[in-house]
């Protein structure tokens, strides 16, 4: 990383620092998920070598698919993250959004798909109300999406209760309709002797499409600016208002997407689900590189995150370890990450 | 992305509204549900004096299990002219709360679970002490008498797990997964070395930790289990949703472990129908919150004390194919 400084060549003229080139190495340690790629392929190679049946590739498609339930709400998280704002309703809202679905399309007796409708307009809804109190009131989202976070953990178990008599939601799965939704979100396909599960395809067709907004697409440089600085984002025509509503739109609409196939994979659904994964999206899109204080970060790098999280998750079952140290290793390994990404990114500024 | 939310709200609202008017389900659903008769529990109305009953529990939001046990509770509330005030909190500090606010307002019984012992017998006794009857139920098996508990309605855990263990042994299971749903819980970590003990030198038990609030993590976790050890030939989950989540991962790990289960809901029921799931250890959740209801306001009408100091025990008993007929009406109304 350091050797541009060590060409023993004479000083060129002095340049604007701004334009100034960057070494190509220094250039990739620069990317936000560069830490994390690090700290992925580490713990990786670490679970390949300790546990044998982490190597079998059925095995590495059961972590795939356990990540991809977090990775498809990481990438929205991630976004937001980027814009600036927190939602830590996120959990929770993918369990409203797979009771809705279901207690609608339950006791209307309609096809699956009305139900899956309903819970899509609920979730864009549930967002957008995140969104605009965010906007409107200039309350930190910390706040408002926490008193959203309980508002709905309550909700979920109150209506359930209410309008079932139970606290899980009735099977639908003979419903009209639900086989062709469990095709859409919940079935699987086998590549060369291996079951992968279509939720692996879609988290990586998701984290491509907000790649190509962040980087490629106008929304993509608002989304920068919105969560760099509002104010000058503002100044600069940006309609912040507009971006945050849609990032928590978006998350809305992903909480939907994997309450679906929660709800197409199980058929039924206890209230009181969900609740704690709100931090593992955070901490999936924080060790992935993004910041807490907005404007930096990646789609990939959250994707990469998840990825961390899933590995860690399944190879201390695969490693046959004593499952009481669990959530210290995974904290352990999850703060080793952010350490790392944070080391490389300042070798990396300060080499330039 | 849309240009405005609020369009956007409305296009989904508008293509909603036509399809909800002209796309009802043939099959399943409520309608298909309401076909057979009323299945509550009713047997007539007391006509005592209205009493006022505290129902305090260790139940995790949402939970099927205690979900069963409640409706138990309430029928006899609304059968004894009581009115019964459910509460509960997993978190032992919070449950000791709940329970001095129950003695705070006077209630004329107090019916509670005591996972903890050592963090809830002290208020359960100041209950005890400020006149208030306390039946003891579900949890706290070893102490409940020192509690200060009249009669604790529940089954053994450890006897529960050693007769599960047996049967498992008689159905020649060698390597038993036994699948906990929460970790640092003493009833259920008492399931599982009961299983082990009742195995005796015909097999083996491991014990497997997953996320019960997470049903992709608990797939998963499973699915990781049985591929990791292929001599797994029994999957014993200590929860019925997980019980239907333990199919699912056998079959995505090639696994030929068999399903089995403590606890029901009504799809297990009809899991153990099929065949997918082969038994489930039943306690009886519903008898639990129907006798500690029922106890106390036979106490507080006639004085009466059942189990003659001892524990009243509601389980285990077992569900598979030869009965499970009987049970499957029962369950879809959520009382087994």
């Amino acid at each position: 990383m350091a050797q541009t400084t060590e060409a023993p060549v004479a000083p060129p003229p002095r340049a604007d620092e701004r334009v100034g080139q960057k070494s190509a190495l220094a250039r990739l340690f620069a990317r936000p998920e560069a830490g994390a790629v690090a700290g992925a392929i580490v713990i990786y190679l670490f679970f390949f070598i300790i546990a044998p049946p982490f190597r079998n590739a059925s095995s590495f498609s059961t972590t795939l698919y356990v990540t991809s339930t977090y990775g498809l709400m990481a990438t929205p998280v991630a976004l937001l993250m980027i814009g600036g704002e927190f939602d830590l309703s996120a959990g929770v809202a993918v369990t409203s959004s797979a009771l809705c679905a279901s207690l609608f399309s339950y006791e209307f007796t309609t096809n699956a798909w009305v139900g899956v409708l309903v819970a899509l307009a609920l979730s864009l809804a549930i967002g957008f109300i995140n969104g605009w109190v965010v906007v409107k009131t200039g309350i930190p989202s910390f706040l408002v999406t926490l008193g959203m976070f309980f508002m709905l953990q309550g909700l979920n178990l109150a209506l359930t209760q209410t309008i079932t008599n139970q606290v899980a939601s009735p099977d639908i799965s003979t419903l009209q309709g639900f086989g062709s939704a469990q095709k859409v979100f919940a079935s699987s396909f086998t590549v060369g002797g291996v079951n992968v599960k279509i939720t692996v395809i879609y988290w990586i067709a998701w984290v491509i499409i907000a790649t190509w907004i962040l980087l490629r697409s106008r929304i993509g440089n608002w989304i920068f600016a919105v969560g760099g600085s509002a104010p000058s984002a503002r100044a600069v025509g940006v309609p912040v208002a507009r971006v945050k509503i849609g990032l928590f739109m978006a998350v809305g609409f992903m909480a939907w997407f994997t309450g679906m196939h929660t709800l197409f994979q199980f058929n039924t659904i206890q209230s009181g689900q969900g609740i704690g994964n709100e931090f593992v999206y955070i901490i999936a899109a924080v060790v992935g590189g993004c910041l807490l204080t907005g404007g930096y970060g990646s789609a990939v790098g959250a994707a990469i995150g998840a990825l961390i999280f899933g590995m860690v998750n399944q190879g201390i079952v695969y490693a046959g370890w004593n499952p009481y140290w669990f959530t210290f290793f995974v904290g352990a390994l999850l703060l080793g990450a952010i350490l790392l990404n944070t080391y490389i990114r300042r070798r990396a500024e300060a080499a330039v | 992305m849309l240009r405005s939310p609020r369009r956007a709200i409305g296009i989904a609202l508008l293509m909603i509204l036509p399809l909800v008017l002209a796309a009802c389900s043939a099959t399943g659903g409520k309608k298909a549900a309401q076909g057979g008769g009323s299945t509550s529990v009713a047997a007539g109305h007391a006509n005592t004096q209205r009493y006022t009953i505290a129902m305090i529990t260790h139940a995790a939001p949402g939970d099927t299990f205690w979900d069963i046990i409640r409706h138990g509770a309430l029928a006899a509330a609304a059968k004894d002219n009581v009115t019964l005030k459910y509460s509960s909190d997993p978190d032992p500090t919070k449950q000791a709360a709940l329970i001095t606010d129950a003695i705070n307002s006077h209630v004329d019984g107090i019916a509670v679970t005591d996972p903890n012992p050592a963090a809830l017998c002290p208020t359960i006794q100041k209950a005890r002490a400020a006149g208030i009857p306390v039946t003891m139920f579900n949890a706290g098996v070893g102490n409940w008498q020192q509690c200060g508990g009249q009669q604790y309605f529940g089954q053994d855990e450890a006897i529960a797990g050693e007769a599960a263990g047996k049967r498992l042994a008689a159905a020649n299971a060698k390597h038993v997964l036994c699948v906990l749903q929460e970790t640092g819980q003493v009833q259920l970590e008492a399931r599982c070395n009961g299983v082990q003990k009742g195995l005796g030198s015909a097999g083996t038990m491991s014990k497997l930790y997953v996320n019960g609030r997470d049903n992709a993590a608990v797939l998963s976790g499973i699915t990781a289990k049985l591929t990791q050890d292929k001599t797994i030939d029994a999957v014993l989950t200590l929860g019925a949703p997980y019980a239907i989540i333990a199919t699912q991962a056998a079959s995505s790990a090639h696994s030929n472990a068999k399903i089995y289960t403590f606890d029901t809901n009504a799809e297990l029921i009809s899991k153990i129908k099929s065949g997918a799931v082969q038994w489930a250890v039943d306690q009886q959740p519903y008898l639990q919150g129907y006798e500690s209801v029922d106890s106390l306001w036979l106490y507080l009408t006639n004085g009466n004390v059942l189990g003659g100091g001892v524990t009243v025990l509601t389980g285990p008993a077992f569900i598979d194919a030869s009965n499970v007929a009987a049970v499957a009406k029962y369950a879809a109304a959520g009382n087994r």
